[in-house]
């Protein structure tokens, strides 16, 4: 080894990021390019009765004006899981800001002014924008139930109900059962790069230009939709300024296709900020946990009920629910379970993967329930989950891969950095939550590496680089294996025409699975350099070792670089290496795939609360994932401590603000907060467990997602220790703990009030406090 | 029906004549017209700071100021930070110090942290924090970006 596997090499594309060079999707230019607008509606629920284009059509330099009546009948729908999404509103818009309507023109200003002259006719309908009201008995339905043939569940809002459990729950016998009801809000991805497309007509083909995490599953559904083969539809995916999940799917690439087709013309549409918002969000939730304990601890079953709220279409959002609620029960023992999740549709934006893929909802009900169940049971948080937590190699979802950490490393590395244990500052609080994900479940990818006649590389991957690094991670990959300076290698990633598949970018796979199919290509690589080596040297195979770019002859080592001109000969060429890296799906398995890793990370936090203000501050935090092997310690730092902050978002001020009829009325960077640097903890410790146990190349394991897992958890758990009020509802903004905080106070003066009273009715000899804390006890159990 | 207006300003060192429409921002003038893609585009709210450019030696976000208002003016942008091929030390700084993830705000943060540096060459922490507040990473690097312009102050001395 060449020592670069393991240390953080500079980013690979670094510098054009630093100088501005770096080119984004929206800072590509095309000749003849036109400018492309949405036309929506100010409201949620609309019946469409005509759509007026006439006046748009009129305004100088339009030269395309798009509604439903415009596009093939009945309108193209599509969608990764179902396809329900129609390119354009058809009939109906079922969320605030879904198109009706699209224009193109010469220029961006012509375009906004064309479509704020399309006019629509339309009756606004009510719409049902919360689980409740979509829940409710005689809930309008979002989704036309002749969209859904053959489901029993149709003439209902729940698009899916997803059910796991094992063992008998209700034969566990318990001395302590902890139940809750959490909520999780609805937030948004916030990428600094807004979504944009670009489509042209390309000969008898067409080109998408998009901010995609997935370019070959967008490649299907463009090739679907518009009857074209896979070979004459080329998906480019420049780098991505941010995904973190909420670009993995197809959102308006179809219409910006069908544009372009229709113009014949390149056609581009970049969304405003307050555009994306509309376009992605992650699900929101509401989930009840009920867990039974025995009073050592251990625990006895879990019961989960977890409804995640939907928007008007599935988008990935079934899957998030599915996969996400599979781990309710976290990274313990848990000897009997029954998990019910509901997917719930809505007339809201529709709901998308976003980094943790539907893990932080159930974490945040899970280890809250956790922290709540260890103040009852009078045991320390941290020793609670070292009770219940599994050993490497122990089976803790029936059915699926055994922990794949020794986990209890994680925790304790977590409780040094945080001072666990120790003395703290008067008002101060400290809290403590695990974070567990699965990885991915199946997954395909194929590298190609080619080493040039003078010993450069050019290689290929298919993975979307968004800020992850998946670059310098295959770079460093290839300088080891191959012996080849970072600087003299090339990859070539984002293009479809040119790079072979790879399944998707999502669930942290990509170190591990095209890691590992790189790695096989350099394998191939040094397998034909040896066999170049035995004929030119005439030694016998076994007499040869390749490996970091050297050739092991008896007696002697030579450079590869040495041998690649005689041994490719006077017509020189290239050494291809292909690499193939599968995971394959598993009949009868629940996710039709078992873990291919876990994420596992441990976070804590010591915070301070203004009692005045329900202000939250962050004193110290620290968050350790257990990485299997960093092969870049300087980007994993950056993916974990960039996690936590991005955590800190949904945990202390983010929130979409919904109005009745369903607008969204924080729309936009000034009235939609996410964390600043002002927002940073006081003091931010991040660390890595490295025992090399992971699938992926030297060890290692995925790892983008893992720190964003347990922050809120962790934080309420600070929160409650350095108050007493249990805040149940995210964010954990100054006006939900504030509320919290009175609450407390108000049901604390009742109990006072009442023990008081009871004293003096039976004149008992025992004190006040411990009447209290009992009734209290009592009181935070019999919520369900 | 609209009415262009001529601009004439300097960006990076040269003068620049661009005929600009009513309502265009420098932000669309740099990007657009100059085709200075270098500075980038997100909420045109003046929230996120990505458009950062300097105008007569103040940091500006220049999705909030009219072409005209650069009429005459003096404007930097992220192209002319790398002097002679060379990475200015601060723009080293972030890349050593890992606060550079995605890239899309880093123009942004870098001119802003040249800005803070300028004023105040030697930074607190929480003055750093203060100053590139206006300045929006959802990769989270704030950390990091801190340290390098802890980093970038202390390397000037050297």
């Amino acid at each position: 080894m060449n020592g670069i596997v393991g240390a953080s090499a500079q980013r690979a594309g670094g510098r054009a990021r630093v100088t501005g060079a770096q080119r984004y999707l929206g800072d590509i230019h095309l000749p003849g390019l036109l400018h492309a607008k949405l036309v929506t509606l100010d409201c949620a629920h609309a019946r469409i009765r005509s759509v007026d284009t006439s006046a748009a059509r009129r305004v100088p330099g339009v030269a395309l004006v798009l509604s439903a009546a415009d596009l093939p009948q009945p309108v193209p729908r599509f969608g990764p899981q179902y396809r329900d999404r129609p390119v354009l509103a058809t009939g109906e818009t079922k969320y605030h800001g879904e198109p009706v309507a699209a224009v193109a023109a010469q220029t961006q200003d012509a375009a906004e002014e064309a479509a704020r002259l399309v006019r629509v006719d339309y009756d606004e309908l009510p719409a049902v924008c919360s689980l409740a009201a979509a829940l409710a008995p005689d809930a309008p339905l979002v989704a036309d139930p002749a969209l859904r043939p053959g489901d029993p569940l149709a003439g209902t809002n729940v698009l899916h109900e997803h059910r796991y459990g094992w063992g008998d729950v209700t034969a566990a016998r318990s001395d302590l059962v902890v139940a809750g009801r959490y909520t999780f809000p609805m937030v948004t991805h916030f990428a600094i790069e807004r979504h944009a497309f670009i489509a042209a007509p390309d000969g008898d083909g067409i080109r998408i230009w998009s901010t995609i995490q997935h370019p070959y599953w967008l490649q299907r559904i463009i090739a679907e939709l518009l009857h074209l083969p896979l070979a004459k539809v080329q998906v480019l995916a420049p780098d991505l300024g941010g995904g973190f999940g909420g670009k993995q799917h197809a959102k308006y690439e179809p219409l910006v296709a069908l544009m372009a087709l229709r113009s014949g013309r390149p056609v581009r549409l970049l969304l405003t900020l307050e555009e994306t918002f509309q376009a992605v969000r992650r699900t929101s939730a509401e989930v009840h946990v009920r867990t039974g304990f025995r009073a050592d601890g251990s625990i006895t079953f879990r019961e989960v009920d977890a409804d995640y709220l939907l928007g008007a279409y599935a988008d990935i959002a079934d899957r998030v629910v599915g996969k996400g609620s599979y781990t309710s029960c976290g990274p313990y023992r848990v000897p009997a379970a029954r998990i019910l999740a509901r997917s719930v549709l809505s007339h809201t934006p529709p709901a998308t993967a976003f980094r943790g893929f539907g893990s932080p909802q159930v974490l945040w009900a899970g280890e809250s329930n956790m922290n709540e169940a260890a103040r009852a049971l009078g045991l320390d948080p941290l020793e609670l989950r070292l009770r219940n937590l599994p050993r490497r190699g122990e089976v803790f979802i029936p059915g699926d891969k055994p922990a794949d950490g020794q986990w209890d490393q994680t925790i304790r590395k977590t409780a040094e950095l945080i001072g666990w244990g120790s003395p703290l500052p008067p008002g101060r609080g400290r809290g403590l939550a695990l974070g567990l994900k699965s990885g991915p479940t199946t997954g395909l990818s194929y590298a190609t590496v080619r080493l040039l006649a003078d010993g450069s590389v050019v290689m290929s991957a298919g993975t979307s680089d968004m800020g992850q690094g998946a670059r310098t991670v295959y770079a460093q990959l290839v300088s080891d294996e191959l012996g080849v300076p970072m600087d003299r290698i090339t990859l070539i990633m984002g293009d479809t025409a040119a790079v072979c598949y790879d399944q998707q970018t999502s669930a942290s796979r990509s170190t591990v699975l095209m890691g590992n199919a790189v790695l096989q290509a350099c394998r191939e690589i040094q397998a034909k350099v040896k066999a170049m080596a035995v004929r030119l040297y005439q030694v016998g195979e076994t007499d040869v070792d390749v490996a970091h770019g050297l050739v092991r002859l008896p007696g002697r080592k030579v450079p590869v670089t040495d041998i690649l001109g005689p041994g490719l000969g006077p017509l020189g060429g290239e050494v291809i290496g292909n690499g193939e890296s599968r995971k394959e799906a598993e009949p009868g398995h629940p996710l039709s795939g078992s873990a291919a890793f876990y994420e596992f990370n441990c976070t804590a936090v010591e915070a301070e609360v203004d009692t005045g203000t329900g202000d939250v501050a962050l004193a110290r935090y620290a968050t350790v994932s257990d990485v299997g092997r960093a092969i870049n310690p300087l980007q994993v730092r950056g993916q974990d401590e960039g996690a936590a902050v991005q955590g800190l978002g949904h945990t202390l001020m983010e929130h979409y603000v919904l109005a009745e009829d369903g607008r969204i009325r924080n729309l936009g960077a000034i009235d939609y907060r996410i964390p600043t640097s002002m927002d940073l903890p006081a003091e931010l410790y991040s660390d890595v467990v490295e025992n090399a146990d992971g699938p992926g190349p030297y060890g290692s394991k995925g790892m983008s997602e893992g720190a964003l897992l347990a922050v809120a958890p962790a934080v309420a758990a600070a929160v409650t220790d350095a108050t007493g009020a249990v805040v149940r509802d995210l964010p954990l903004s100054p006006e939900n703990v504030w509320r919290a905080l009175t609450q407390r106070a108000l049901t604390q003066r009742a109990l006072t009030q009442r023990a008081l009273t009871q004293r003096a009715l039976t004149q008992r000899a025992c004190t006040a406090d411990g009447d209290l804390m009992k009734e209290m006890r009592d009181e935070s159990h019999s919520e369900s | 029906m609209t009415h262009t207006r001529t601009i004439r300003l300097t960006v990076n060192g040269t003068t620049r004549q661009v005929r600009a429409e009513p309502g265009h921002t420098l932000l669309d003038l740099l990007r657009d017209d100059l085709e200075l893609t270098g500075t980038k585009a997100c909420c045109l709210v003046g929230e996120c700071g990505a458009c950062t450019v300097s105008m007569n030696g103040r940091i500006v976000d220049s999705c909030l100021v009219l072409a005209a208002e650069a009429d005459g003016a003096e404007v930097t942008t992220i192209e002319a930070v790398a002097a002679g091929g060379g990475l200015d030390p601060l723009q080293q700084a972030f890349l050593d110090s890992g606060a550079v993830q995605c890239g899309y705000c880093t123009p942004g943060q870098v001119m802003a942290a040249r800005d803070l540096l300028a004023r105040v060459p030697h930074p607190s922490v929480a003055q750093i924090q203060e100053a590139m507040a206006g300045n929006l990473c959802r990769c989270g690097c704030y950390r990091q970006i801190t340290e390098a312009v802890q980093a970038a102050a202390a390397a000037v001395d050297r």
